[in-house]
């Protein structure tokens, strides 16, 4: 089968590439473009570890294909810092001990940046249900969660 | 924390590879790629029990692409020869067999041969393409069905170890393990209560989100590298040494940062294929797990039933105490039986104690070590019998626990003999608790329980060099599965007496420190902290001749103190204080290089007790069970970094609460997992659960310089029967069996309820 030829921006970056009708948009990250900051931990959706954003809406890339990126905007973790600054929620990730084995946080990074975007004064229920699409198994999601509301206040204090 | 004795210790620092870890530079096992390289995959058995009569691969062969097919006849047959893994034993003829099925297969999910293509695309269709012709046999997957007399036999050779007169029928019963300590019968006289009760628990996988991956590049000369994803690179390189036939030397595993183990990843599946792919294709090759793969064929924690008798006086004197535990092994002897046995009462003093432990083989997937292995299973069913015997008593949970607590000088029932530990302290941070001094409210239940583990020391090398900066560098050869790093680092600064950030932690590979055990058994911050801190002394101390050297006077005259060499007293001389930074500057005139090397088999672990609170709601409609509050304490020892101590703490209790609540491996008729995903394998996410206090206890381990203790064991094993505890008491129905899951409660519940005659 020929290959396609897609356009997309990729974290701000004009990207085009090739790739396999039924390739996923994770593989094509991870295995074409060499963004292996996305993960893939089960490739049916269910733990959010490949979590990013197409056009401003927060998906698993392992569900996409790659040729639905098509003329979109893709977002992934390493959009995340500017330069050598990290976005808020990477420097509080790290100053809570918001991850230990680190796998899942890419995907968590993610996530609460499109819930902090939709939502940016979340109550502690609605980032724990905001977030119930990612999967950790390390933290019991406690300083997941403080962090992002700990960013959330943040975020809301500099805005103002 | 630790009372401002420490400069660095206790401190909240950011860990060194935090930068690395959320912009997703870090380099995990998937991420990692060789130039050429191929992708590997594994043909599996679609049975749970089959003779493999013949293994046809020359279509696979054929097909373009195609670089090498490899079936167990590809790997030296090895002896029956018990080594150590982790935290279980395994014998090196059932490892190899395991790789790769040989004579049979044992459960669904079991390798038979593996391929090496260019893509991965057609890896998978060389698979499809191999035939094999199997003689279908009867299995048997439960614990109790595979220890009865007519059960499908899975080993012929399988003799009961540990049973006089010896066995001489094979049978399903791989081992029977007894530990006592008293006299039982005497103790029953003295009882005045006694409750016996049986409870059971499915196998639960340890869920590490990042599947297993690794990647093999063998060189013409013999050479093999190794990228593995792995808690023990040590260990990897180890097996594939035996299984290949390769000299130890000739191997070097660099560990990737790694995903989540919990124990899961202390034992090898893909490394010693990858290897062999390679050295027959001559490229290097890669392979990952799916997440189906991790289900269907990489070690789940057993399964079990555990009986358990318990004999009490009036007031809470516990006088004795009696289990019976049957775990599951998988497909091959060795489930963590030991533990659970030798667990089972050693929270308590309790002077007439016996236990009787059962290994069983059945068609599984061979378990593997997770978490506090064993323990979470016979803590389960004493810490539930314990909370009846609460109720039958009319006392608080928590006061039964203290009137029976271990302390200093208890004698467990498996040999030891307790040195100074902080189970009271810990029962009495949660009685004091604010959770527990305020009332579940309204229509809430609250579990309490209690749970132990050993800790593990055992082999560790470190090393910690001075840059010509006065920087330094400190080796250690234990993956970083939750911030070790920082731990390492941390006490290396305190030792050394100089700031954090001066000090870069390293986690070398097989080839560039000695040799590393495991990460695992809750050892790295305890034993490879004790070589990180012996290294950096053995520096201290060539520094100090460096001083003496500058100075002109003997090394016992100088100390170390606050990051400087300082004169030991008036009396050898007025000297300024000479920096690290000075003393790296100047290391060229007085000796060159300035290292510090430590080797050690540690011993002294400091065990771990963990008492767990929770307040919970079960929905009588649908089944559901609502946790609105959690707290647990540790004893920790002393907690290095807070945040990673209390992190493991939080992270063990969630794993416990979606083992008590929902996980379990669903087996159908023909024997298949009829849940290998996370969509039905229900783990835990963050809608479920509320914050999760953990509340530090430090009793410091004397065995330590800075008294540290494991800590990422001991928190999984109390929340199954604080949950269960807790679920029981709201339905007023002792449950016995996990999960406790919307059906299993929904049913209890039902039956509980006096029929409602139709209208």
């Amino acid at each position: 089968m020929s290959k396609m030829h897609i356009t997309t921006t990729i974290n701000g970056e004009p990207t085009e590439f090739l790739c396999d009708p039924s390739q996923s948009l994770l593989d094509v990250l991870r295995d074409n473009l060499g963004l292996t900051g996305s993960k893939e931990g089960c490739g049916s959706g269910d733990c959010g570890a490949c979590s990013i954003t197409l056009d401003d809406r927060l998906v698993c890339s392992c569900l996409v294909l790659a040729p639905e990126a098509e003329g979109k905007k893709i977002e992934t973790v390493e959009g995340l810092a500017q330069g050598e600054h990290l976005h808020p929620l990477q420097k509080k990730f790290v100053e809570f001990a918001a991850l230990q084995c680190g796998i899942c946080t890419p995907g968590f990074l993610v996530a609460s940046k499109a819930l902090l975007a939709k939502n940016p004064n979340p109550t502690e229920t609605e980032v724990r249900f905001g977030l119930a699409g990612n999967l950790c198994r390390c933290t019991g999601y406690d300083k997941i969660i403080r962090a992002v509301m700990e960013v959330a206040a943040e975020m809301r204090g500099a805005a103002r | 924390m630790s009372n401002g004795k420490y400069k660095w210790i206790g401190t909240r620092v950011d860990r060194p590879d935090g930068a690395d870890k959320v912009t997703g530079r870090a380099r995990f096992g998937a991420d990692f790629n060789l130039p050429g390289q191929l992708m590997g995959r594994v043909l599996r058995s679609p049975h749970a029990h089959a003779i493999i009569k013949s293994i046809d691969t020359s279509a696979a062969e054929k097909l373009p692409g195609v670089k090498a097919v490899m079936t167990a006849k590809d790997l030296p047959d090895q002896p029956n020869l018990i080594v150590p893994t982790g935290e279980m034993q395994v014998n090196m003829r059932d490892i190899t067999r395991n790789i790769l099925a040989r004579e049979k297969a044992l459960f669904e999910g079991h390798p038979v041969a593996a391929v090496a293509a260019v893509t991965d695309a057609i890896a998978k269709q060389a698979i499809d393409l191999i035939k094999v012709d199997y003689e279908v046999l009867p299995h048997v997957i439960d614990v109790t069905e595979a220890m009865k007399p007519d059960a499908p036999v899975l080993h012929d050779h399988l003799m009961t170890e540990g049973v006089k007169p010896p066995p001489t029928k094979a049978s399903n019963i791989a081992k029977r393990m007894d530990n006592a300590k008293g006299d039982i019968e005497a103790g029953w006289k003295q009882a005045e209560v006694t409750i016996e009760r049986e409870y059971t628990t499915q196998a639960v996988h340890q869920g590490y989100i990042e599947p297993h991956a690794a990647l093999a590049s063998a060189a013409e000369d013999g050479q093999l590298q190794i990228w593995s994803t792995t808690q023990g690179h040590f260990q990897v390189r180890g097996f594939c040494s035996r299984l290949l036939g390769v000299e130890v030397s000739q191997i070097r595993v660099t560990p990737t940062e790694i995903g989540g183990g919990f124990g899961g990843k202390t034992v090898v599946y893909l490394e010693p294929i990858a290897a062999r792919l390679s050295q027959k294709s001559g490229k290097p090759v890669k392979m990952v797990m799916t997440r189906e793969e991790v289900f269907r064929a990489s070690g789940p924690a057993p399964g079990g039933t555990v009986k358990v008798k318990l004999g009490a006086k009036k007031d809470g004197t516990i006088v004795a105490a009696e289990c019976e535990i049957a775990l599951q092994a998988g497909a091959f002897p060795g489930s963590p039986l030991g533990p659970a046995c030798w667990t089972s009462f050693a929270c308590y003093d309790i002077p007439n104690i016996k236990v009787v432990g059962f290994d069983v083989v059945s068609n599984r997937a061979k378990v593997a070590a997770y978490r506090a292995p064993g323990a979470p299973i016979s803590a389960w069913g004493v810490e539930s019998t314990l909370d009846i015997l609460a109720q039958e008593l009319g006392m608080d949970p928590i006061e039964l626990r203290l009137k029976n607590a271990a302390k200093k000088g208890t004698k467990t029932s498996y040999g030891p003999t307790f040195d100074t530990i902080g189970f009271v302290e810990t029962l009495e941070a949660i009685k004091n608790s604010a959770h527990y001094k305020t009332k579940p409210k309204p229509g809430y239940a609250r579990g309490v329980a209690a749970g132990f583990w050993f800790n593990v020391g055992a082999d560790s090398s470190a090393a910690a060099h001075v840059a010509e900066d006065g920087t330094v560098t400190v080796i250690s050869g234990n993956p970083d599965i939750g911030g070790s790093r920082a731990s390492l680092a941390l006490m290396a600064a305190e030792e050394l007496g100089v700031d954090y950030s001066k000090v870069r932690p390293i986690i070398a590979d097989t080839s560039s420190i000695g040799f590393n055990f495991v990460t695992g058994g809750s050892r790295v911050t305890f034993a490879t902290g004790l070589a990180v801190v012996n290294s950096v002394r053995d520096m201290i101390r060539e520094l100090k001749v460096r001083a003496a050297k500058t100075w002109g006077v003997d090394p016992e005259a100088v100390i170390w103190e606050d990051g400087m060499a300082k004169p030991a007293g008036s009396n050898v001389g007025e000297f300024e204080p000479l920096s690290l930074a000075q003393l790296a500057a100047s290391a060229g005139k007085t000796g060159g290089p300035i290292n510090g090397h430590a080797q050690l088999n540690a011993q002294g672990a400091g065990p771990g007790f963990g008492v767990h609170v929770v307040d919970l709601k079960v929905d009588h409609d649908t089944g559901c069970v609502h946790i609105d509050r959690y707290t647990a304490a540790q004893d920790v020892g002393t907690a290095i970094h807070p945040s990673y101590v209390e992190g493991q703490i939080q992270g063990g209790a969630v794993q416990g609460i979606g083992w008590a609540l929902n996980e379990e491996y669903i087996y159908n008729a023909k024997g298949r997992l009829d849940n290998a995903g996370f969509l039905d394998y229900r783990m835990p996410v963050a809608s479920d659960l509320p914050m999760i206090d953990a509340l530090v206890v430090e009793v410091p381990n004397p065995h330590h310089p800075y008294g540290v203790r494991g800590v990422g064991e001991v928190p999984i094993v109390p929340p199954l029967a604080a949950v269960g505890n807790a679920v029981s008491r709201s339905m007023n129905i002792r449950m016995t069996d996990l999960p406790l899951s919307p059906p299993r409660l929904s049913a209890a519940i039902d039956a509980a309820t006096p029929k409602i005659a139709a209208e």
